[in-house]
């Protein structure tokens, strides 16, 4: 059975993006591996594939009538260094229902062999975990390990700690562990050491600290990893040591202890990044005088 | 076989306590409310006050129905020059087909569409990508495969309110484009806690899709009722009709046994509703009152006794003419009762009935029973509400026993110690009352036989019970080998 890893995060905080450059760097590593994007959007293979996937699970099942229908070949396509892409797509937003669809495409690539014959199962699913179909990576025989992609700023934390109440309810049925945090740099105060409190207070680890470098973006534009673009970057670096990390961390997550709320938000104040009413409203107060 | 000691209200409330201490303590506390006698109020009239219309106790089997079998299944499936969909998956379509045995005249496939099961068959796909598209592509096929449908409902299914289709856009759009009416219902199974909530977002569905959409011109007579709330169940609506055409009035609109769309669209131009079902379309009019100042009364057909007192009730409403048409056609049916009665009666005299149906049943067939002599031990609703319950109390005898929503459990139990002469149900309890050694009758279906309305009804009502009751099957349980 291959390993099977899923990355989480709030939406926009750059899953996929990590998840291609941290897969693009282990297949360096001679790892064999499968991506399956779980996004409706289809963008969790563009840089890999350097083109947007076309015929997602979903997509093609509709053309051809049902999923019955379709053959693996006609959604796997091959990426950087071997790595096989698929997509399982779903409606146009505003009608359907994504989260069966995600059900759908992963019954679908698992029957028909898809996981045969290689080291790594990588799932890239979308911004929250909005139901059940959503979850389906993490739920039984599914991924063994969650990474969750984070950064310093509130409602990424808030994300983070979602997730990891959607993993502690599936840990104790199934196998699947949290296996720490990845802290996406967006140069918020602070930054390094909360995410390292909250991975502590999660009973987690901060896996990697991957800083902020604009040579992410030039590669982006080229649809390329920065692994593919500038392979002797500095930020190519960060990628294949973040890579080594998970690579070692096989059978190392852990249960997480989701924090309630009000933790969450006294952590927040303790950091200042969120400020308590008081505060708040006597810095409104002194604005009001400055102003009047 | 009987109790000496009918409708002793102390036996019942022992045997209510006998079944509850069965129960684990939180689900007994919540049967209770259901479960009780019927007792004389301040006033000496007999009441009935159980908790109704609330959800299921969860682990103890409930035969109630849903959303969509009260929509599709009651209301809307019967009007019979429409087509209607069932749109979702194709199990709820499928089993529900053509069980209720609502007659029509017409042929089906041509004109005529009630015993035909139509359904959009969702597959995985239309799941992730909805199903509207197919639903336009699916309502034009059957335009073609039946031009003569004068217009179509859509009965959503559990799923397409889980994946948000808008049904009411692709009704809008069908509608212009054929000129005829499309109408969503949005009864999705998991709705409300029986078939209750869908009779009324059905009857709502009349009121935003049907006469919202214009009244018909109507050239009326002081005489124009609508018989609403008649599902023509063994053909129950045509001895009904018969009586109030005999008594001198216009019936323009019968609902929805039989009923064209027309009938439905012209209703808000009679004068008056004649309610027989008031469960199931008690709202449309209430609406019909409000919007259109149209009285209504609700009036029992089964057994002689209330029909004449509904005859009378009716005729009241009208001019002297018709009250007199009235007596004359109570006095003309009056050798048909009694010819009835000197056959049966002397059969089934008091013979004990239990009673566990859904709508009206459960009170307005308890009166038939006792013009034939027999009496009924027990009684209750499937999904009635409180207002059914108010009406209930004055056709029963102080001690009946009550249960509301009762479980395979309870009921069993309770067949088993009141040891009944018959038992009125529906096909789930016919097989295991029947094992048990007692006759039964179903009082959904009428088993296959009816109609049970007005005069004629009751004759073959008296038939079906003697043939239930005194069946000689029932002198052959007693296994051979035993000693008598």
């Amino acid at each position: 059975m291959p390993r099977q890893i899923a990355f989480y995060g709030k939406g926009g905080i750059g899953k996929s993006t990590t998840s291609q450059n941290t897969l693009a760097a282990l297949v360096e590593m001679d790892q064999k591996i499968l991506i399956v994007g779980c996004d409706p959007k289809a963008d969790s293979t563009r840089l890999i594939l350097n083109t947007k996937l076309q015929d997602t699970v979903l997509h093609l099942a509709a053309e051809a009538g049902s999923v019955e229908d379709l053959e693996l070949e006609d959604v796997m396509k091959i990426g950087y260094k071997g790595i096989k892409c698929t997509e399982a797509g779903g409606p146009e937003p505003g009608v359907g229902c994504a989260g069966r669809g995600v059900i759908t495409a992963i019954n679908f690539l698992e029957e028909n062999g898809a996981y045969d014959d290689v080291d790594y199962v990588s799932y890239d699913v979308l911004g929250d975990v909005v139901c059940g179909g959503f979850a389906m990576p993490i739920r039984e025989n599914k991924a063994q390990e969650i990474y969750i992609v984070m950064s310093g700023e509130m409602m990424a934390l808030f994300a983070a700690n979602n997730i990891a109440k959607g993993i502690l309810k599936y840990a104790g049925s199934g196998g699947v562990r949290l296996g720490g945090l990845i802290c996406n740099e967006r140069q918020t105060d602070r930054e390094l050491d909360l995410a390292e409190t909250l991975a502590k207070r999660i009973n987690t680890q901060m896996i990697h600290f991957v800083p902020r470098n604009n040579i992410v973006q030039h590669a982006e534009l080229r649809r390329q990893t920065v692994i593919q673009y500038a392979p002797d970057s500095s930020q190519a670096a960060e990628y294949r040591q973040l890579a080594t990390k998970i690579h070692a961390n096989a059978g190392k997550g852990t249960i997480p202890t989701p924090i309630t709320m009000e933790e969450l938000e006294d952590l927040l104040l303790e950091f200042g990044i969120m400020k308590s009413d008081d505060q708040a409203l006597a810095e409104l107060e002194a604005k009001e005088k400055s102003v009047g | 076989m009987s109790l000496d000691n009918i409708n002793d209200t102390a036996a019942n409330e022992a045997l209510i306590k006998e079944v509850l201490d069965q129960y684990p303590e939180k689900a007994a506390k919540k049967r209770a409310r259901h479960l009780g006698t019927v007792k004389s109020d301040a006033e000496g009239n007999p009441t009935c006050g159980v908790k109704s219309n609330i959800k299921s106790v969860p682990g103890v089997m409930t035969v109630r129905g849903c959303a969509y079998a009260g929509a599709k299944g009651v209301v809307w499936g019967p009007v019979k020059d429409m087509v209607h969909i069932s749109h979702g998956p194709i199990g709820c379509g499928q089993y529900s087909w053509s069980q209720r045995r609502n007659y029509f005249t017409g042929t089906v496939g041509i004109d005529s569409f009630v015993t035909m099961q139509v359904t959009s068959d969702f597959q995985e796909r239309d799941i992730v990508f909805g199903g509207d598209k197919n639903l336009d592509k699916m309502i034009d096929e059957l335009e073609v495969l039946f031009p003569l449908n004068n217009g179509i409902s859509i009965l959503s299914e559990c799923p397409i309110g889980l994946i948000g289709d808008d049904i009411e856009a692709v009704s809008k759009k069908k509608g212009k484009e054929l000129g005829k009416k499309v109408i969503p219902v949005r009864c999705e199974g998991f709705r409300g806690v029986s078939q209750s909530l869908g009779h009324h977002i059905a009857n709502d569905a009349i009121r935003d899709w049907v006469f919202d959409k214009g009244i018909p011109e109507w050239e009326g007579t002081p005489y124009d009722v609508n018989l609403i709330a008649d599902y023509n169940i063994g053909g129950d609506a045509w001895p009904s009709r018969k009586l109030l055409e005999e008594i001198g009035l216009r019936v323009i609109g019968s609902w929805s046994g039989d009923a064209t769309l027309a009938e439905i669209e012209r209703a808000p131009r009679a004068k008056l509703n004649l309610i027989h079902c008031y469960r199931s379309m008690n709202y449309i009019c209430r609406h019909m009152e409000e919007k259109y100042e149209i009285p209504w009364v609700e009036y029992n057909f089964f057994g002689p006794t209330q029909i004449a007192a509904s005859l009378r009730k009716i005729a009241a409403q009208f001019d002297e003419t018709i009250q007199a048409n009235a007596e004359k056609v109570i006095a003309k049916y009056q050798p048909l009762v009694d010819g009835v009665l000197a056959r049966f009666k002397p059969r089934l005299e008091g013979k004990t009935v239990m009673l566990y149906v859904g709508g009206l049943r459960p009170r307005h067939t308890a009166t038939a029973y006792d013009d034939l002599g027999m009496v009924i031990v027990g009684t209750g609703y499937e999904f009635a509400h409180n207002d059914d319950y108010q009406r209930t109390g004055h056709y029963l005898k102080e001690g009946t026993l009550i249960y509301d929503d009762v479980s395979e459990f309870e009921l069993e139990k309770f067949i088993e110690k009141l040891r009944p002469d018959l038992v009125g149900s529906g096909i789930k309890e016919k097989y295991s009352t029947q094992k048990m050694g007692v006759p039964f009758r179903q009082m959904h279906s009428w088993d296959y036989s009816g109609p049970y309305h007005g005069y004629d009804g009751f004759a073959i009502f008296a038939r079906d019970m003697d043939m239930a009751v005194n069946a000689p099957i029932w002198s052959k349980l007693k296994a051979p080998w035993k000693a008598a």
